[in-house]
């Protein structure tokens, strides 16, 4: 249990998929303008990396492991992903409106994420079994929010403040985000 | 054959896609640790961009347009598959720095960008050139990239020790250089976006001196700078306010079922 617990804790603060593995960094620098689009980008990536995580840990051990397909990977996760997160619009669209209404306009962009497909290849690395998969996706993909919502309440201040003109747009941002980086190595030592 | 130069052109300088069109930042960030990875990481993307291209455009008229994006994607995922293989061989060293981002290249948005945009509608040779063209100002970029963060970071240039203790350089001049303490902080995560900020900066202030020029002498718009400089964060703009106009909609959707 305890394993478990570290794992998902290692995920969201230590090994942070934003901040010091650079994954998913184009919807971070991209849709953190407001809190709440952050919010709704946040909610729709812990849905669709935990379930990714799920699935391709499932299709890694039963089905490529078996065979001895392993080098197969990178097609098969990519191509379930993209089909996962279409199917998942059209589930939710059928069963849960509400949930839909809510993280409708973000399943699209998550496809282009490389989070979803970078911890999927994570779990396979670290030879993580059914259960670690699944809490390491979402422990990933909490770490994701957790950055997106703080860099999103960061740069709505920002815009009241007096940048000069040349670090105006992106390269703040950048420098918001290192700054931010430099504060979570300070979790480096928790585990 | 002009038009392979232009491709060339266009792809190095006018749409760099690291400093111009800020595409791929996942690997431009992650594996800008020295001038090696970067450089490595940058060809690899370019060899399997030119591949791609040259695929995907000999195809364009078989590929139905409902189902193109998947099969783009399958298309690259294969050569990006082929690649690991080559690297694993051959430079099992690279392969193990760059790791995991080798298998990102797939969701690498510069490569889908120039199927989707340009190989999917031009023939084979420009569309190899443009690949060419685009991969090597990736290259370029990650290199600057890496090559700063190494020589503040560790004090080398591509494994060569310039500065620090351990100076190759000898004389006076090495020195000089041997009082150099590395800035650990430009290896680790957060250099890469302050050095990435800093080089975004520079080229901000590059446009916006040559664009007060463009504005004093001729007024051709056509031709002033100024207009690029809201256009790296065009698409991300775009998408993110295509979001917030459909939440706002879906708002005023639900006001009105309330009423």
């Amino acid at each position: 249990m305890s394993s478990i617990i570290l794992i998902a804790l290692g995920a969201a603060l230590v090994n942070n998929v934003i901040l010091s593995q650079f994954l998913g960094i184009c919807p971070f620098l991209g849709v953190s303008k407001k809190v709440n689009t952050a919010l709704g980008m946040g909610g729709a990536v812990i849905f669709v990396i935990t379930l990714s995580s799920f699935i391709t840990s499932s299709i890694y051990i039963f089905i490529l492991a078996k065979f001895g397909l392993e080098y197969l990977e990178t097609i098969v996760f990519i191509l379930v992903i993209a089909a996962l997160v279409q199917f998942v619009e059209m589930v939710l669209k059928k069963m849960m409106p509400t949930l839909y209404e809510a993280l409708g306009v973000y399943l699209p962009l998550i496809t282009t994420n490389c989070a979803v497909l970078g911890v999927a290849i994570k779990n396979v690395q670290n030879g993580y079994n059914l259960v670690e998969s699944t809490v390491n996706g979402f422990g990933a993909a909490v770490g994701f929010t957790i950055a997106i919502v703080i860099m999103a309440g960061i740069r709505e201040r920002i815009e009241y403040n007096d940048v000069p003109p040349s670090f105006k747009g992106m390269p703040i941002v950048l420098v918001t985000a290192g700054l931010m980086a430099i504060a979570f190595t300070g979790f480096s030592g928790l585990l | 054959m002009s038009k392979c130069f232009e491709r060339l052109y266009n792809g190095i300088i006018k749409e760099n896609p690291t400093f111009v069109l800020m595409l791929g930042m996942c690997p431009t960030l992650a594996v800008t640790t020295s001038l090696i990875n970067g450089v490595g990481m940058g060809l690899s993307t370019t060899a399997v961009l030119v591949m791609s291209n040259i695929i995907i455009s000999m195809l364009r008229k078989i590929i139905p347009n409902g189902v193109r994006v998947p099969a783009f994607i399958v298309i690259v995922a294969s050569l990006v598959t082929i690649l690991q293989f080559m690297l694993e061989a051959y430079l099992p060293s690279l392969n193990d720095a760059l790791g995991i981002y080798i298998s990102l290249i797939v969701v690498n948005c510069i490569i889908l960008g120039r199927a989707e945009s340009y190989a999917s509608k031009n023939p084979v040779l420009p569309s190899a050139f443009d690949g060419l063209g685009m991969g090597l100002g990736f290259t370029i970029g990650l290199s600057f990239l890496g090559a700063f963060r190494e020589i503040l970071g560790s004090g080398a240039i591509a494994n060569v020790q310039l500065l620090g203790k351990d100076t190759v350089v000898s004389g006076s001049v090495g020195k000089i250089f041997s009082h150099y303490e590395p800035i650990t902080i430009f290896v680790m995560a957060p250099g890469a976006f302050f050095v990435l900020a800093c080089l975004v900066a520079v080229q901000n202030k590059i446009k916006l001196n040559a664009g007060k020029k463009v504005a004093e002498c001729d007024g051709n718009c056509m031709a002033c700078s100024v207009s690029c400089e809201s256009k790296p964060e065009e698409p991300v703009k775009k998408a993110e306010e295509k979001v917030e106009e459909k939440v706002e909609e879906k708002k005023v959707e639900e006001k009105k079922e309330d009423k």
